[in-house]
This record gives C-alpha cells, sequence and structure tokens, in this order.
C-alpha cells in the first residue's frame, strides 16, 4: 500500500502580528483578527526562499528514518513562490538530500494546492512500480501587496513528505480530486503581487471545490467525518477551514492540531502539508487522517490516511523539529524591518 | 651578495586626494625620490611597484609599465617594470625585489614603488575583500575589519586586553600622525573618540581602522659600495625577510599569533645578527589596532598578550621603549595599500638621517619595518641601520 | 523609461564581473552538503576541501569526506558594516567554527548577537548566500545556528 513513509516541516522564526500590520495601514487591528482568526504570520529571514524551505524539510525527513537518497528517483516541489520562474527548485532540492543525478523532477504551480498535487503524483510514480521512492514537497514564501487584504494572512513555510511501498507510517488510502476553471485569485506572469475576485473567492471558490472533493471522498470510500480521528483543510485564515469543517459535519476538536492559521499564517503550498505534519507529528497507530487542500484557480485534493504502528517503531520524530516546537520558536519584527526583510524595500 | 643602501626616498600626503589621479600620485613620489637621491634617469636600471588592486580601483592592470611610464622612465629609457601584489604587503614586496635585484647583482641602481589610488570608487569594502580568501571567507560573510575583529575577540579572550588598551593604539598613532606633515590624519584624538565611534565590526570602532586613502611613496636603492656617489646619507639594509602563511584566518593555529610575522622577524634578526633590544623604533602594520599588538608580540618585541600594557603604559610612543609608528602608522598617517610598505621604509629613512622633525626618536640608530599582506598570509620585515 | 542607453555592469559580490556559471556550481557540493576532503595519511580533514595536505604534501592519499555540519564557536564578531551581498542582514554575527571533524569554517552565523559566545554549539542550515541581482543565479549555501 502506498503511503508516507516519512516526513518533515519547516516554519521560519520570525513572525509579525496582524494588530502590527493594520497598524501601518491605518485599519482596525481587532475586526480583522476577529474576521480572519489570524493574530500573526510567519516571516521568512532575508537569506531564506521556497527552496531553502524545502531543503530543510526534506533534510528533517531523511533524518527521521533511514532512507537511501539513491532510492529517491522523484522529487517534485509545488509552489506558487518557486525562485525561479524557470529553473527547478526539485533539483535543487535532490541535490541538497543526494539524490541527484539519478532521479526525475519538476516544479509544480496550482496556487496553494501545488504540494498535494506532487503528493498525488508521487504516489502514481511508487504505485506504479517505477520507484521506490518520490519526494512531495510543498513550500511557499507567499507574497501579499502592501496594504491588500492578503498581507494579513500571506506567510512562509512547507514541507515535505517521501512516498513510497514498504512500511509506511501512513498508508494513503485513496486520493481524489475536483478542479475547474475558476478565476477566484491569480498572478500574470512577471507581476510581483496576485490579485483576487475579492467575496468570489469563497463559494464558487474554496467552498465549492473543497466541499466537492471532500463529499467525493466519502463517496467513494464510504465513510462518514466521524470515522476520522483528524481533518486536515486548507486554510488561508481561520474561518474558511471552520466554516467548511462545518458545512461538512467534522467537528472543531477533529481539525485542532492542523489548523495552523491563527498563529501561522497561510502558507499557501505548504498549508496543508504543514497541517498534516502537525498531525503525523502526534498521530498514533490506527488514527485516521481526513485531508482537503484547495488551490485556487481552482481545485482540491483530498486524502484518506490510515496511520500504521510503523510511527513508532520505523520512523523517529524527535529526529527532526515539529510543528509546534517551530511555531513556539519565533522573534517580531515590526513592519519595518518586515518589509525589508520581505524586499518589499527595494534596495 | 651584495650588501644593499637606501638612496633616496619621496613621498605624497596620504589621503583623499580628489583631484590627484593614480599616475598624478606617481609622478609626485616618483620625482621626489629620485631628485632626493641625485639619481639620473639613465642610471636606473630596474623599477618596482606594489599596488594591490588598481585593476578593480580603476580598471587597470600592467601597473608596472604605467608607473614606469609616468615617471619618465618608460619610453626613451626603456627601464625594465615589474609590478608586484601581496594585498597589503604589496609595498614591502616591491621593496624586497628592488633589495634583491641589487643584491644579486643584476641590477646597480632599481626604484621601489608602492602606489594606491583608493578613492575613485564609491566603496572599497569589496575590493578590499579580495585580500582575503574570497570564496570561503568573504563569500561566507567576511569582511576585513570582521576578520581582524575576530582575532581581537580571541585575543581579548585569550589575554584579558581591554577596550581602552586597545583604543590607545590608535590614541599614540594619532600623536605621532599629527607630527608628520604627510599623514592623512594630523589630528591627535582622546581614548573617547575611539570608545564611542561608530561599531564597524565588535569589538573593532571605526577609530580602530585604517582609513581609506591615496597615496604613494618612492625609495630608491643601490648597492652599498656606490651609495655615496648619490648622498651622504645612505641607509643601509641590514636584513630582508619575508614569510607566508595560509590565506584564510581560519586555517590558523592560533587566532591572536601571525606566525608569518613570528617567521619574518627571526629571519630578519638571524640575517642582521641583532637582538630585540638593538632595535631603536619600528614600523608595523597597524591596518587595526589590533594588529599592531599582535605585530610586536610576534616580532619578539614583548610576550604574547602583554603587547596591550605596555601601550597603556607609554611605551610604544615617542620617548617610550620602543616608538612604533612613528608615521603615525596606517590609522594616522593612512593606509593607500600598496604605498604602505614602501612609507614604511620612507619613514625609517628620515628616522636614521636625523629628519624626523617633531617625531624624531633621539639617537636612532637602528629601525625595523614590518608589513603584511591579508590577515598575515604574507609578511615583509626589513632591518635599516646608518651606512 | 531610460533616454540614455543603458549599460548594465556587471560586478557583483563575488568579486568580480558577473562570474560564468561555472564557478560557484562546481562548489556545490562543498556549499550544499560540505563535501570536503580527509588525508588518509595523517587523518586530517578540510572543509573547504584541500587536494595537497599541507602536512603531508605529496605523501598525503586525499579523499573525499563529508563533514557533519555539527561545531562549535572558536571566535566571532558581530558585523555592523557589511558588504553589498550581506548588506540587508546587517547586524549580523560572523564566525569562524570549528567542525566536530577539526576543520574550521568562517561563517555567518544566525542568531542574536547577544546570544553568541566563544564554545556555543552549532549546527548546518541551508540557506540563500548571495542572490546575483533580480535577474542572476541564486547562490545557496551552508550557514549554521546555534544547537537547540
Amino acid at each position: 500500500m502506498v503511503g508516507i513513509i516519512t516526513y518533515g516541516a519547516y516554519i521560519p522564526r520570525y513572525r509579525i502580528k496582524t494588530e502590527e500590520i493594520a497598524r501601518v495601514w491605518g485599519a482596525n487591528a481587532a475586526e480583522i483578527t476577529g474576521g480572519l482568526g489570524v493574530i500573526e504570520k510567519a516571516v521568512p529571514d532575508y537569506d531564506e526562499n521556497t527552496a531553502t524551505f524545502s531543503v530543510e524539510a526534506a533534510r528533517s525527513a531523511l533524518r527521521r528514518r533511514p532512507v537511501d537518497p539513491a532510492d529517491i528517483k522523484a522529487v517534485y516541489v509545488g509552489s506558487e513562490s518557486h525562485p525561479y520562474a524557470v529553473k527547478p527548485t526539485a533539483v535543487t532540492v535532490g541535490e541538497a538530500i543526494g539524490a541527484t543525478p539519478i532521479m526525475t523532477a519538476a516544479d509544480y504551480e496550482f496556487a496553494c494546492k501545488a504540494g498535494t498535487a506532487a503528493i498525488q503524483t508521487a504516489m502514481g510514480l511508487v504505485s506504479s512500480g517505477m520507484m521506490k521512492y518520490a519526494v512531495a514537497i510543498g513550500a511557499d514564501t507567499a507574497q501579499g501587496a502592501p496594504g491588500d487584504a492578503l498581507e494579513y494572512t500571506a506567510a512562509a513555510g512547507g514541507a515535505a513528505y517521501v512516498i513510497g511501498n514498504d512500511d509506511p507510517i501512513a498508508e494513503i488510502n485513496e486520493t481524489c480530486s475536483y478542479s475547474s476553471d475558476t478565476p477566484d485569485f491569480w498572478r500574470r506572469e512577471g507581476e510581483d503581487y496576485p490579485r483576487h475576485g475579492g467575496r468570489f473567492s469563497g463559494d464558487p471558490g474554496y467552498f465549492k471545490h473543497t466541499l466537492g472533493a471532500a463529499n467525493l471522498m466519502m463517496e467513494l470510500r464510504g465513510t462518514k467525518p466521524s470515522d476520522y480521528t483528524y481533518a486536515v483543510f486548507h486554510q488561508p485564515n481561520a474561518k474558511f477551514p471552520q466554516k467548511a469543517s462545518k458545512m461538512l459535519r467534522f467537528t472543531p476538536e477533529q481539525i485542532k492540531t492542523g489548523l495552523l492559521a491563527p498563529t501561522l499564517g497561510n502558507t499557501y503550498s505548504g498549508a496543508v502539508p504543514l497541517g498534516l505534519a502537525a498531525v503525523l507529528d502526534v498521530a498514533k497507530p490506527g488514527d485516521r487522517i481526513f485531508v482537503t487542500s484547495y488551490g485556487s484557480g481552482a481545485g482540491s485534493d483530498a486524502f484518506d490516511i490510515t496511520v500504521t504502528d510503523a510511527i513508532l517503531d520505523k520512523i523517529d520524530r524527535s529526529q527532526g523539529p515539529t510543528v509546534e516546537q517551530m511555531l513556539s520558536t519565533k522573534k517580531y519584527l515590526d513592519y519595518a524591518v518586515y518589509a525589508r526583510h520581505k524586499g518589499k524595500i527595494r534596495m | 651578495m651584495r650588501e644593499v643602501a637606501v638612496i633616496g626616498a619621496g613621498i605624497t600626503k596620504f589621503g583623499e586626494r580628489w583631484d590627484t589621479s593614480f599616475r598624478d600620485l606617481c609622478t609626485e613620489a616618483g620625482i621626489a625620490a629620485i631628485e632626493d637621491a641625485n639619481v639620473a634617469g639613465e642610471q636606473i636600471d630596474a623599477l618596482f611597484v606594489g599596488s594591490m588592486s588598481a585593476g578593480r580601483f580603476i580598471g587597470q592592470e600592467h601597473v608596472g609599465a604605467l608607473v614606469a611610464d609616468s615617471v619618465g622612465l618608460g619610453g626613451e629609457l626603456h627601464v625594465p617594470a615589474t609590478r608586484v601584489e601581496a594585498a597589503c604587503a604589496s609595498g614591502g614586496l616591491a621593496f624586497r625585489q628592488a633589495v634583491a635585484a641589487v643584491s644579486s647583482g643584476m641590477s646597480d641602481v632599481v626604484i621601489a614603488a608602492g602606489v594606491e589610488k583608493m578613492t575613485d570608487v564609491g566603496d572599497s569594502t569589496d575590493v578590499l575583500a579580495g585580500a582575503a580568501d574570497r570564496e570561503w571567507e568573504s563569500f561566507a560573510g567576511a569582511t576585513f575589519p570582521g576578520l581582524y575583529a575576530m582575532i581581537a575577540c580571541d585575543y581579548m579572550h585569550k589575554y584579558g586586553l581591554t577596550r581602552e588598551q586597545l583604543a590607545q593604539v590608535a590614541v599614540k598613532n594619532h600623536y605621532h600622525g599629527a607630527r608628520n606633515p604627510f599623514a592623512h590624519f594630523q589630528n591627535e584624538i582622546t581614548r573617547s573618540t575611539v570608545m564611542n565611534s561608530t561599531l564597524v565590526a565588535s569589538p573593532l570602532r571605526l577609530f580602530d581602522c585604517s582609513p581609506v586613502s591615496d597615496g604613494a611613496a618612492v625609495v630608491v636603492v643601490c648597492s652599498l659600495d656606490k651609495a655615496r656617489e648619490f648622498t651622504d646619507t645612505p641607509i643601509k639594509v641590514l636584513a630582508s625577510a619575508q614569510a607566508g602563511d595560509t590565506i584564510a584566518l581560519h586555517d590558523r593555529p592560533d587566532f591572536s599569533t601571525m606566525g608569518a610575522t613570528v617567521a619574518a622577524g627571526n629571519s630578519a634578526f638571524r640575517q642582521a645578527k641583532l637582538e630585540r633590544k638593538d632595535i631603536d623604533f619600528v614600523e608595523v602594520h597597524d591596518c587595526f589596532t589590533i594588529a599592531e599588538l599582535c605585530a610586536i608580540e610576534d616580532l619578539g618585541f614583548v610576550p604574547k598578550g602583554t603587547a596591550g600594557k605596555f601601550t597603556e603604559q607609554g611605551e610604544t610612543q615617542l620617548g617610550g621603549k620602543l616608538p612604533v609608528n612613528t608615521s603615525g602608522g596606517l590609522k594616522a598617517c593612512g593606509h593607500p595599500v600598496g604605498a604602505t610598505g614602501i612609507k614604511q621604509v620612507w619613514e625609517v629613512v628620515q628616522q636614521l638621517r636625523g629628519e624626523g622633525g617633531k617625531r624624531q626618536v633621539e639617537g636612532a640608530e637602528i629601525g625595523m619595518t614590518q608589513n603584511v599582506g591579508g590577515t598575515g598570509a604574507t609578511v615583509v620585515s626589513h632591518i635599516f641601520g646608518r651606512a | 523609461m531610460s533616454v540614455e542607453p543603458v549599460l548594465r555592469l556587471y560586478h557583483t559580490s563575488s568579486g568580480g564581473p558577473k562570474m560564468t556559471v561555472a564557478r560557484f556550481w562546481r562548489e556545490i557540493p562543498q556549499r550544499y552538503n560540505m563535501v570536503g576532503t580527509k588525508c588518509e595519511t595523517c587523518g586530517d580533514v578540510f572543509f573547504p576541501p584541500r587536494t595537497i595536505c599541507p602536512h603531508c604534501r605529496r605523501d598525503g592519499k586525499i579523499v573525499p569526506c563529508k563533514c557533519s555540519g555539527k561545531g562549535k564557536v572558536l571566535t566571532y564578531s558581530v558585523l555592523s558594516a557589511a558588504s553589498d551581498q550581506f548588506s540587508a542582514l546587517k547586524p549580523y554575527v560572523l564566525a569562524i567554527i570549528e567542525l566536530e571533524e577539526g576543520t574550521r569554517v568562517t561563517s555567518h552565523l544566525i542568531c542574536e548577537p547577544d546570544e553568541v559566545h566563544i564554545g556555543m554549539p552549532v549546527s548546518s542550515v541551508f540557506r540563500v548566500l548571495d542572490r546575483e541581482g533580480s535577474d542572476g543565479i541564486i547562490h545557496y549555501g551552508t550557514k549554521f545556528v546555534p544547537d537547540l
């Protein structure tokens, strides 16, 4: 059965509070925090980017379980902030984990679901018998235009998954997707910041596709929400996943562990991979995990996952930092320093 | 091997010489030296010039040819000219090459020049970082002050050097510089000035660092037996030494000791058949205040770890046991990189001729120079006496 | 829009004209994965790698040797003045680190200025070392953080 062999996560140490951004733009901090459910977000250091996150996450995964890099025959990185428009992040990761040169690689883009698309691809390559291990990563250093609503939540981080067949710590029983051409959020080539359709991103975007994929999954598996221990949804803020899970009849308890947005922000392609990593950090054999990502443009990928005994004896989770550890290791920036770090001030 | 003497020396004012170009600097110092030596152009057999980075500062290579041409030795006379480079020890190295050319009998009268035009670029930080290991020091985040600051951090940790003692090096060098009409800075300063100046790389502050300066210095050497044809005050070269070390600071066994200074110093004293107590004054390479302390220890004048106290007690100032850097050192006289090594020789010549003016070391008979490249990967050292 | 023809000047923090890509590409095993060398004759490990052992010279048998990335701080400085490459990181800590294999490296140490001390244990992380402007190559490499 194909599944997750090992996993790793990375969250940078800098934070900026929603109220600090609101202060700069003369907005009402309490309203914004209340409306989004996000009090602070993670931002990168000047010498970090999607590639460095991806490498750190992948190396963390490989420290947790002995995997011979020579058996990794594919690396896919999903992001909307790849450092190059042409030259893939995936080969930098491949080089940094010792998987080159005998491997295939490519970068993915699908807004916030590029990472889960990478997982699906990895599953296909492994299940078909083409290779023993494939690495799938979702990571981003998300950009919000100064003063735009997205600036409050656009955050940085990512997680890496080694997908394989033999002794996975979590079996991926099924994956299914729901996709359409929906212009809820986009960025044209050459533009610095994305644009979005405002409230249009909600029902025709996030909810239609998330519910579409989630309901399809439960239909295919013949399951209901109460069958699952945990549920992880895409989290552009705290409200959307809370509403979606409620609509699908999952409980706040089920989504709690995988809901990182309140103190992390929206890490775009890293969001669901990080949410899942937070669950895996504490999961026990037999736990069932329901995952549905969402990427604007638009599409959702759903996964039905069962944690195995291997999570206790085949992997040493203490060899890599947990999501909780990284969330609590933080240093606050004020807006000016934050802008310098993110390159919003042209140097 | 013939004995060698310095028969003439010339120097430009060091400083920000906005209206003076690279070749203007060469001409200014070169003509002064040639006149001081009473030597005719036709008598000059060779020219050696030390210049670290004309290529990066003004896009100019082939500096040997340019300098010779600037002082009228290129066309017609066709004097062979050679540029040598060892970062900040380029000048000292040029002098050593000139001494070797005469000593070996290959040439009779040779010019040794040092020149650097640093203010034609906006920021010299990156150019100077080429004196270190570009790939593994500079590219990793090291700046030149950063490297010497790490030496200072190590030294302070090992020997308990205080910030005040370190500051005194700069204060003392400004005291001397104020008495040198060619120095970049001619103002005296206080310890407070040093200790309150902008932090550059902890613990080093702005006033712990030598400045960016334009300048040139030129000397003329010939064999000792012919020296009196040119001058009544020939200065004899008693020793010429040079030593190398790893280019990167991180490869040294002890960051607070410059092995190349130790080796070059020992070699110099051996050649001259002298002891440390025979030296009346010394010009050392104080690119940063900490460097002066390490220099006088590594040359063997005081035990390791004690130079701070020795300085604090005033022993390295005029009138003390061992005046160090009566020229003002790199800190006050300025540091046009390639020129410094030759400036040191020029200062020794002034002192041994009794022409040190307000900074004359009483009874000066024997002087020494120490010129360092990078963080100590090259050290050139000479000892001089009156002929 | 400039009315003058614009000539892009190609000087970079590499210390020269915009370098050919090969210069840093050939160092990727060192910069990404700390692959150094070892002299099997005397046992010394070198990172950055040496092809000649300074101790054994031609008698030294040199083989590749990957370093673990763990080490301790030998000396350091907090830099307030930086090259263009590092100016956005000011003030930053520069340190000489002794790796557990015995060899030393100079590196940006990512920590608070008041955190660093001689002897502090550190481990390696993957970071951006330099970006050649907005349209050039991004150079990745290894820096260090305090060991938790």
